[in-house]
C-alpha cells in the first residue's frame, strides 16, 4: 500500500506539471487547430533561463524566495516574447495553408529552439543550484518534500486561475468565441489576431513556470528536455480532450498518476520482464490507446471536426 | 537548337541517358579520385536515403499521410537483418533470404501500426506515428533483459556483410584493373536498389493505385464516395512505404556491420520527411534531389569546423549543431516561402484541406 | 409496400445530431429510370438525406433498400460499389489532378489492377489502363469537357467543374446518380446545357436523384418530386401537383397567401 501511496503522490506532483504544459498545447490547438510542436521547447527555454538566473542571483547572495520569483519572472518574459514572436513570424502567415505546412514549420522551430539552447547552454545536463534544504513530509505513508507540495499547490492555483479567467473575463470570452468560430468572432468585433497572440502569451508564460518547476523537481535542465516533456504534455491534453482546458488539467494529473503507478508496478506485473526503464513509453501507449479508442478524450473536444 | 527542343529530341534523350548511366557507373571511382574515399561512403548512404525518401514519399507525398515515425521501419528492417546474420543470436542466414525478409517484417509492422490508426485525422496520425517510432526505439534499447535479444544500447556488431560462398562485399576485389573496396561494391548494390525504387515509384504514381492514393490525399470523402476503400488503400500506402524502409534498413545493417538504437532517432524520421517535403512532395525527381542534398550538405558543413578554427581560432558552433540549426531554419523558411518544395510536382503542392475549408465543407 | 420497379426505397429514415432532428421519419421511393427531385427550403434536411443514402451518415432509424438489397449502414465506398454515385453541393474534385485523371479515378471501383500489376506492367494491367483512359475520354466528351482533359481540376471554370463532377460520378457506372444542387451558380445557358446532359444521362439508363433550388429546372426535369421541410416530408407527387400544394407554398414563402 505504501508503494501505491508513494507513486500516487509522485504522480500527482509530476502530473500537475504536465497539466501546466498541456494547457499551452490545448489552448493553441483549440484556437488554431495547430499542434504547437515548439511548445515543449519553449518550456525548456524557460527552464534553462531560470537556472541561469538562479545561478547568477544565488552567487550574488540573494535570498532564496526573491531568487525564485525573479527567475520565474525572467523566464516568463523570455518565453512570452519567444512564443508571441514565433506565432507572429511562423504561424500567422500559414493560417490558411494546408495543415501540413504549419506542422512542419512547428517542427522546424522546435529544432531551432533546441539547438539554439545547445549553443547557449551547451549539451550537458545543467544543475539547478539548491536554494533551500527541502523538508521531508510524510502523507499517508508517502514521502515527499515541501518543495513538491509547493509545486503541486502552485500548479493547481495557476490552473484554477486560468479556468476562472477564461470563464469570466472579457478576453476569456473572446478566446472561447474565437475557438468556436474565428470568422464569426471577427465579425462580432473580436480582434482574432490579438486573441490568438494572447493565447500564446498565456501558454508561454504558464509553460515558463512549468519549466522552472521541472528543474526544481529534478534539479537538472537539458537542452533536449522539451521533447519528452512536450510529448507527454500533449498526450495529457489529448487524454483530457484536446481543446478543452479543464480536460488538460484532468489529463495531466491522470497521466502523471498512470505513469507513476505503471512504472512502479510494471516490474511486478510482468514478472521482471519489463522494468521501469520503459517508463517513457507509457505516455505513448496512453496516447495511442486514447486516439484509437476515444479520440475526443475524457472530457470531449469543443468541436467535433471529423475528417 | 533551343534547350527544350533538345530535350524533346528522342536521339538526344537517348544519348543523355547513356551518358548519365555511364557517369553513374563510374561515379564511385570519380568521386574517390576527386573528393576522397569518405565521400564514396557518403554517396552510398545517400543512395540508402533515396530509398527511404521514396518510401516515405508514397506515404506522405502520394497518399498525404503524415508519418513522423518512419525511421521505425528502417530500424525494424535493420534489426531483422542483424539478428539473423550476426553472432548476437548465432544465426547466419543468407542475404538473399534476409533482404526480402527485412522488407516483409517492416511491411508487417506497417500494417500493424496502420490498421488501428489510419482513420485518425492528419495531425493526430502524425503524433501517433511519432509515438510509435519512439516506442520501437525504447524497446530496441531495452530488450536486453531478461533475455538479451537486441543487446540494448550497445547494439549489434559484427553483422554479416552481403556475401555468397566465399565472395564477400566486405573485402576488396580487383576487376578490370580497378580496385573495388567495400564502399565501391556496396555502391553498385545500392545504386541498383535505388534505381529499382525510382522505377517502382514512377510506375505506382501513374497507376490505378497511385491515383487512388492521390484522390485520398486531395479529398478523402470524395474518394470514398467514388468507391475507393480508403482504409485499405491507406494501409497499402503505409505497407509499401514500410517495405522500402525495411529493405533500406537491412542493406544498412549489412553495410555498416553495426547498428544500435541511436541510429534510429526521431530526428532521422524528421530528416527523411524533410527530404520529401523540401525536395517536392509527390515528385519522384524532387524527392531524390532532396535526399541527395540533405545527405551531402550536412557532410559539406563539416568543413566549417576547421574553417571556424582558422577564422576565429576556436570552434564556436559545432558542425553537427550548425547543421541542425540550418535544418530547422530551412524547414521554417521553406514552409513560409516555397511550401511546394524545390521541384514541386506539376500537381499542386500540399493538397490536404486546411481546417477552415474543412469546416466550411462540413457545414455545407 | 414498394412498387416492383422501385430502384431505391427509403422507409422511415431518421437522423439526429445532438438534440436536433435533421430527418424525421422520411420515406421516399425512387423508380427505375425516372428523374426524382428533392426540394425544400434551406436547412430542410435534403443534403442530410443525401448523406444517409450515400453512406456518409448512418441513419438513426429506418430502412434503406437499393436494387432489392438492404444497404443500411454501408460505408460510402460500398454504396458506390452497389451502384449509387453522387456529386457534392460544394464541389469536391481532386484539385491536384487533371480533369482526365479525376474521371479515371471514377473508374477505380470497376477495375482491378493492383500494386503488382502496376509495378510489373503486365499485359493485363496495361490493357486495363488503356481502357480506363479511353472510357474517361468518352465520358469527358459526353459531358462536353474534351477540350479540358489535361487541365488541372482546380483551374477549370465553375460550370466545367460541376460537369466534371458528373463525368467522374458517371465513370463509376452507377444505376442511380445523386446530384446535390448541380445547377448552383450556373447562368441560364449553362443550366440549359446541364438539363440536356441530365436528360441524355437518363435516356442512357441512369436513374437520377436531384436536389435543386432552381425550380424551373427541377419541375421541368423531374417525374416525381418530394418536398422536405424541417426534416419532414411535407409533400410528394408529380411536379405540377406539388407546386400547387398549400403546405409547400407556405414552407417556401413562410406563410399562407390569404
Amino acid at each position: 500500500m505504501e508503494i501505491f501511496a508513494q507513486q500516487l503522490v509522485n504522480g500527482l506532483v509530476l502530473g500537475s506539471i504536465y497539466a501546466l504544459v498541456a494547457l499551452g498545447y490545448t489552448m493553441v490547438y483549440g484556437i488554431l487547430g495547430l499542434i504547437n510542436f515548439a511548445h515543449g521547447d519553449i518550456t525548456m527555454i524557460g527552464a534553462l533561463v531560470s537556472i541561469t538566473v538562479v545561478q547568477l542571483l544565488a552567487a550574488a547572495g540573494m535570498p532564496a524566495a526573491v531568487t525564485l520569483v525573479l527567475a520565474g519572472g525572467v523566464a516568463m518574459v523570455v518565453c512570452v516574447i519567444l512564443g508571441v514572436s514565433i506565432e507572429r513570424v511562423a504561424y500567422r502567415p500559414l493560417r490558411r495553408a494546408p495543415r501540413l505546412a504549419p506542422l512542419i514549420t512547428a517542427i522546424g522551430i522546435s529544432i531551432l529552439l533546441q539547438y539554439s539552447a545547445a549553443l547557449i547552454w551547451g549539451k550537458q545536463y545543467i544543475a539547478m543550484p539548491e536554494l533551500i534544504e527541502p523538508t521531508r513530509i510524510s502523507i499517508a505513508g508517502a514521502q515527499l518534500t515541501d518543495l513538491q507540495v509547493v509545486i503541486f499547490l502552485l500548479a493547481c492555483l495557476i490552473m484554477a486561475s486560468l479556468l476562472w479567467f477564461i470563464k469570466t473575463s472579457r478576453m476569456g470570452r473572446a478566446m472561447r468565441a474565437t475557438e468556436q468560430n474565428p470568422d464569426v468572432a471577427g465579425l462580432m468585433g473580436v480582434n482574432t489576431n490579438t486573441v490568438i497572440a494572447f493565447t500564446f502569451v498565456l501558454g508561454s508564460a504558464i509553460g515558463a513556470i512549468a519549466g522552472l518547476m521541472v528543474v526544481l523537481y529534478y534539479g537538472l535542465g537539458h537542452y533536449f528536455m522539451g521533447f519528452m516533456l512536450g510529448l507527454k504534455a500533449f498526450t495529457a491534453a489529448v487524454l483530457g480532450g484536446i481543446g478543452n482546458v479543464a480536460g488538460a488539467v484532468l489529463g495531466g494529473l491522470l497521466l502523471g498518476v498512470i505513469e507513476s503507478l505503471a512504472s512502479g508496478y510494471i516490474g511486478d506485473l510482468t514478472g521482471g520482464v519489463l522494468g521501469s526503464n520503459y517508463r517513457d513509453i507509457f505516455a505513448f501507449l496512453v496516447l495511442v490507446l486514447v486516439l484509437v479508442l476515444k479520440p475526443s478524450g475524457l472530457m470531449g473536444q469543443h468541436s467535433g471536426d471529423r475528417a | 537548337m533551343s534547350f527544350s527542343a533538345l530535350i524533346s529530341n528522342p536521339r538526344w534523350r537517348r544519348t543523355a541517358w547513356i551518358v548519365i548511366a555511364l557517369l553513374l557507373l563510374a561515379a564511385p571511382f570519380l568521386i574517390e579520385a576527386t573528393l576522397g574515399r569518405s565521400w564514396v561512403r557518403i554517396t552510398d548512404v545517400a543512395l540508402l536515403f533515396i530509398m527511404l525518401a521514396l518510401g516515405l514519399n508514397i506515404v506522405v507525398g502520394f497518399a498525404g499521410l503524415l508519418d513522423l515515425g518512419y525511421i521505425a521501419f528502417f530500424a525494424v528492417g535493420a534489426y531483422s537483418y542483424a539478428l539473423l546474420a550476426s553472432p548476437q543470436l548465432g544465426i547466419h542466414w543468407p542475404f538473399l533470404l534476409l533482404l526480402p525478409l527485412g522488407a516483409a517484417v517492416a511491411a508487417l509492422f506497417g500494417i500493424l501500426l496502420g490498421a488501428p490508426t489510419l482513420r485518425l485525422r492528419g495531425d493526430y496520425l502524425a503524433i501517433v506515428t511519432l509515438g510509435f517510432g519512439e516506442i520501437i526505439r525504447v524497446f530496441l534499447n531495452n530488450l536486453n533483459r531478461p533475455v538479451n535479444i537486441t543487446n540494448g544500447p550497445q547494439g549489434i556488431t559484427l553483422i554479416d556483410p552481403l556475401q555468397m560462398g566465399g565472395f564477400s562485399l566486405s573485402q576488396s576485389h580487383s576487376f578490370a584493373g580497378l580496385t573495388f573496396s567495400p564502399v565501391h561494391s556496396y555502391y553498385f548494390v545500392f545504386l541498383a536498389c535505388a534505381v529499382l525504387s525510382i522505377v517502382i515509384s514512377l510506375r505506382l504514381e501513374n497507376s490505378r493505385v497511385g491515383r487512388a492514393w492521390m484522390a485520398i490525399r486531395d479529398d478523402e470523402l470524395a474518394a470514398s464516395a467514388m468507391g475507393i476503400n480508403t482504409r485499405n488503400v491507406k494501409l497499402l500506402a503505409f505497407a509499401m512505404g514500410a517495405t522500402f524502409g525495411g529493405l533500406a534498413g537491412a542493406l544498412f545493417a549489412s553495410f555498416q556491420g553495426f547498428i544500435s538504437p541511436e541510429s534510429f532517432h526521431l530526428i532521422d524520421s524528421i530528416m527523411v520527411l524533410c527530404m520529401v517535403v523540401l525536395g517536392g512532395m509527390g515528385n519522384v525527381a524532387g524527392v531524390v534531389l532532396g535526399a541527395v542534398l540533405l545527405t551531402a550538405l550536412p557532410e559539406a558543413l563539416r568543413y566549417i569546423g576547421p574553417l571556424q578554427q582558422s577564422w576565429f581560432g576556436e570552434i564556436l558552433v559545432e558542425p553537427s549543431d550548425a547543421r541542425m540549426l540550418l535544418f530547422g531554419l530551412a524547414l521554417v523558411l521553406m514552409m513560409l516561402l516555397r511550401p511546394s518544395g524545390i521541384l514541386p510536382s506539376r500537381r499542386r503542392r500540399m493538397t490536404l484541406p486546411s481546417l477552415t475549408t474543412k469546416a466550411t465543407r462540413a457545414a455545407g | 409496400m414498394q412498387p416492383a420497379d422501385a430502384l431505391l426505397s427509403a422507409t422511415g429514415i431518421s437522423k439526429h445530431f445532438g438534440g436536433l432532428a435533421a430527418l424525421s421519419d422520411v420515406s421516399i421511393t425512387i423508380r427505375r429510370g425516372e428523374i426524382f427531385g428533392l426540394i425544400g427550403p434551406n436547412g430542410a434536411g435534403k443534403t442530410t438525406l443525401f448523406n444517409v443514402l450515400t453512406g456518409i451518415y448512418a441513419a438513426d432509424g429506418g430502412e434503406l433498400v437499393f436494387d432489392g438489397k438492404r444497404i443500411d449502414g454501408f460505408k460510402p465506398h460500398r454504396v458506390a460499389q452497389y451502384g449509387i454515385a453522387r456529386t457534392f453541393q460544394n464541389i469536391r474534385l481532386f484539385s491536384s489532378m487533371t480533369a482526365l485523371e479525376n474521371v479515371m479515378v471514377g473508374r477505380h471501383l470497376r477495375t482491378r489492377t493492383g500494386v503488382l500489376g502496376a509495378v510489373l506492367r503486365t499485359r493485363r494491367a496495361l490493357a486495363e489502363e488503356r481502357a480506363i483512359v479511353q472510357r474517361a475520354h468518352e465520358l469527358l466528351n459526353y459531358c462536353g469537357l474534351s477540350a479540358r482533359a489535361n487541365d488541372l481540376a482546380r483551374d477549370l471554370p465553375y460550370g466545367d467543374q460541376r460537369r466534371l463532377e458528373i463525368a467522374r460520378a458517371l465513370a463509376t457506372d452507377p444505376k442511380l446518380l445523386a446530384l446535390d444542387e448541380p445547377a448552383a451558380g450556373m447562368n441560364a445557358t449553362e443550366t440549359e446545357a446541364l438539363k440536356t446532359l441530365l436528360e441524355r444521362t437518363r435516356a442512357d439508363g441512369v436513374t437520377l436523384l436531384l436536389i435543386e433550388h432552381d425550380m424551373k429546372l427541377v419541375m421541368s426535369l423531374s417525374h416525381s418530386v418530394v418536398v422536405l421541410d424541417y426534416g419532414e416530408k411535407i409533400a410528394e407527387g408529380e411536379p405540377a401537383a406539388v407546386q400547387r400544394d398549400a403546405k409547400v407554398i407556405e414552407a417556401y414563402l413562410g406563410g399562407s397567401l390569404t
